[in-house]
């Protein structure tokens, strides 16, 4: 049974993978990243008890920290950069 | 007796969520524009999270890693709707127009249909 739910959290990592290759605005790719990070913490959550070793949720957990610093700070990025004026690309 | 009910609920709950998941995956590449995509993506974010967690407390029973699962939980419902909400502000700063008539992947090619 849990490899039903793996199976579909990777068809859903592949489906955001597309997104993100395709996507047209970085928001877009920003937001499929966004969703591959949070399935992976579940799939790691999952694979957690598939392979009955709890040593992975730690991993999932230190993951999931990771990968929320990871997108606020692309996005600050992103947000500053499309508000600096052209001429003042310096501040 | 109550082991098997809630055996039966929690993988009720486990392929419900997995539904979950397929679903805002499938909304996340196939709906038209940016911001009808962030509706998928964030159903996955909390609706997924909360039943598959919850599903794989009740097969953990009172142990630790059920405290790891509540904690990894806790945090990703925290953190998802706040990475959803930075994400539709930084892209509506940036003068990306919620028009729910636009599609932006394919400019002209889906008229005949």
């Amino acid at each position: 049974m849990y490899v039903v739910v793996s199976v579909a959290i990777l068809v859903t990592m592949v489906l955001a993978l597309v997104r993100a290759l395709k996507g047209p605005t970085v928001y877009d790719r920003v937001l499929a990243v966004n969703v591959f990070g949070t399935k992976t913490v579940l799939l790691l959550a999952v694979i957690a008890f598939l392979y009955g070793r709890p040593d992975f949720l730690d991993l999932a957990l230190a993951y999931a920290l990771i990968n929320m610093v990871g997108i606020l700070a692309v996005l600050e990025f992103f947000q500053n950069r499309s508000q600096r004026t052209p001429k003042g690309e310096d501040d | 007796m109550i082991d098997i009910v809630l055996d039966v609920l929690s993988w009720i709950l486990i392929l419900l969520g997995s539904a979950c998941v397929l679903i805002g995956g499938i909304g996340g590449l196939r709906l038209p524009n940016f911001y009808t995509r962030i509706h998928a993506a964030s159903l996955t974010d909390t609706m997924a999270t909360i039943l598959i967690f919850v599903g794989m407390m009740l097969q953990a029973g009172f142990t630790l890693a059920t405290l790891k699962l509540f904690a990894i939980m806790l945090f990703l419902l925290l953190t998802g709707p706040t990475a959803t909400y930075a994400l539709a502000n930084a892209a509506l700063l940036s003068g990306l127009k919620p028009d729910a008539v636009t599609d932006s992947d394919k400019p002209k090619e889906n008229t005949p249909e």
